[in-house]
């Protein structure tokens, strides 16, 4: 009955609350691009969404610093533990890249970065069509990307939670092991 | 144990049934996930207008004009600044309304309609808009036009008219019997449409009146809220159009004559802010509030300098009418939000496509004898 090691509280509080916000954030993007309606209120909220995104974003990856998440099982073949580092190092690049992609577009199309009220961010690039051109089509890309790695990483969550039960899940899981590991094999 | 088992690391335990039963669970859950993102994303309604559509059915109607705005095209770029009355300042927040406050202002005039290289007509729709920079960042950007009304109350009616009013190739003049079902399918239209015929058509853009068209909200400090619509209204006696400028084969005289008006002096405009009430319509554009609403001077718009087109200035800007700054706000008017869209559309578009020089020169071919 070996109590397999969890990401600490901070770690897991961040995770399952920037889980909510991405998923979020990112439906609000691919349905303000194609709305007409409802362009204005979804920009708006999506604007002081990335910028929160971006802040716990930074918050989460000094978390990580100084407290290692725990090692995958020893049993989980090399590809898949390749496959779950380079997915995750993805995962931390496009929470810092896509608020910082769109505020740097919006910079260099000189659209004000309206949080709320009277607050606005000041540009970080200079007034360029031409990189607001190339940064807002990377900005869709990516979040594309983003959603495929989302998709990819609950998929695998859930094939460690359902299917493998090795605790992997568990460690992240918002809630505390009621079984061992031993204990969910054995009743399998 | 079998291949199930070895690929998805089951423990040996599970039963094959059990096991697809899990992997179904989990495919299950990813496909819901795709479909909420393919449904939010609207491609489950591909019937629906979406802010693309909305710029094909431009470049369907206009051809294409790569680098240029997708309507408003042709225009000029104009300077100056606001100076506040102080009389705004009790109905909105906005520092530009400020007693004695000055603001920078870049703007553009332009000619309605998708040709960059079209000759200038008196009866084109004319419009200014502008962007004043207000301290710390904020922005207040709108487009206003030398028309009382708007033509259509929604972005699907726009949608229609676009292409009803397309002229025809033979004729150069729209399809009588098309408008005409549009006009019939669109009461409001017929009725702004008759509004906008006979308003009075001056000899330029330096003496046209410039409306915001759709209401928007003023905020006040105590959070009181005003339903708004603004005009730019000049100090300039509007003068008609003479039969000389009738004569006129300059292509470009509208634009030449307000650059060559620039040259010589300020020209100036007063910032009409008129007070909705309550029941009046914020959310139909085609329709005109009552005349004798209260109208309120906000300040000066001085236009100093006007210079074309040209890498980082006005046609670098996208006029979206719904950068405000904290003190305006929009109204429920569904044009709003859909110009906001599809400029941010014709902008994403045109910033990414080669630059051609704008019609509109440096040096007036003609307008030396104004």
């Amino acid at each position: 009955m070996s109590d397999l090691p969890r990401f600490n509280l901070p770690a897991r509080v961040l995770h399952w609350s920037m889980a909510a916000l991405i998923l979020v954030m990112l439906l609000i993007g691919v349905a303000m691009v194609a709305s007409l309606a409802d362009y204005h209120v979804l920009v708006a909220v999506h604007r002081p969404l990335g910028l929160l995104i971006l802040l716990l974003a930074v918050v989460r990856l000094a978390n990580r610093w100084r407290h290692p998440p725990p090692t995958l099982p020893a049993d989980l073949p090399a590809w898949q533990q390749r496959a779950a580092h380079a997915s995750h190092v993805a995962l931390y690049g496009l929470m810092l890249a896509m608020p910082l992609l769109g505020w740097a577009m919006l910079s260099a199309a000189r659209d004000p970065v309206t949080l709320a009220g009277p607050f606005v961010l000041p540009p970080i690039l200079p007034h360029s069509p031409l990189a607001y051109a190339w940064l807002r089509a990377l900005h869709g890309v990516l979040a594309y990307a983003l959603f495929c790695l989302v998709l990819a990483h609950l998929g695998a969550a859930l094939l460690h939670a359902l299917i493998r039960r090795d605790g992997v899940f568990a460690s992240m899981a918002p809630w505390r092991r009621r079984r061992s590991a031993t204990g969910l094999q054995a009743d399998a | 144990m079998t291949l199930l088992h070895d690929l998805t690391g089951a423990p040996a335990g599970t039963t094959t049934r059990a096991l697809c039963l899990r992997l179904s669970a989990i495919g299950a859950v990813l496909a819901a996930s795709a479909g909420t993102f393919a449904y939010a994303g609207g491609w489950l309604s591909p019937g629906v207008l979406t802010p693309a559509r909305l710029v094909d059915r431009f470049e369907q109607v206009n051809g294409p004009h790569p680098g240029f705005r997708r309507n408003h095209a042709k225009g000029l770029c104009v300077s100056g600044s606001f100076a506040a009355d102080g009389t705004g300042a009790r109905l909105s927040k906005a520092s530009l309304f400020a007693p004695g406050r000055v603001t920078p202002v870049e703007g553009r005039v332009a000619l309605a309609g998708g040709q960059p290289y079209a000759a200038d007509a008196e009866t084109t729709v004319r419009s200014l808009a502008l962007r004043f920079r207000l301290p710390d960042g904020e922005e207040w950007r709108t487009g206003m036009n030398n028309i009382p009304v708007f033509p259509v109350r929604t972005p699907e009616a726009f949608y229609e008219q676009l292409l009803a009013a397309r002229p025809d190739s033979a004729t150069g003049k729209p399809d009588p019997e098309r408008l005409a079902a549009f006009f019939a399918a669109h009461p409001e239209s017929a009725k702004a449409a008759a509004l906008i015929k006979v308003r009075t058509i001056t000899s330029g853009f330096a003496d046209s009146t410039y409306w915001g068209l759709n209401a928007f909200r003023f905020v006040a400090a105590d959070g009181r809220a005003t339903p708004v619509r603004w005009a730019v209204v000049p100090d300039k006696e509007p003068a008609p159009e003479t039969t000389a400028q009738a004569a006129r084969t300059d292509r470009n005289f509208l634009f030449d004559d307000l650059a060559t008006q620039l040259r010589q002096r300020p020209l100036r405009w007063h910032l009409i802010a008129t007070l909705g009430r309550p029941d009046d319509p914020v959310a139909d554009a085609t329709l005109p509030w009552p005349s004798d609403r209260e109208s309120v001077d906000l300040g000066t718009l001085t236009l100093t300098g006007a210079e074309p087109e040209a890498s980082g200035n006005c046609r670098d800007v996208n006029f979206d009418p719904l950068v405000l700054p904290d003190g305006i706000a929009p109204s429920n008017d569904p044009l709003l939000s859909a110009r906001s869209a599809a400029y941010a559309r014709s902008f994403t578009r045109r910033a990414g496509e080669e630059k051609s020089p704008s019609a509109v020169a440096a040096t007036p071919a003609r307008g030396a004898d104004l």
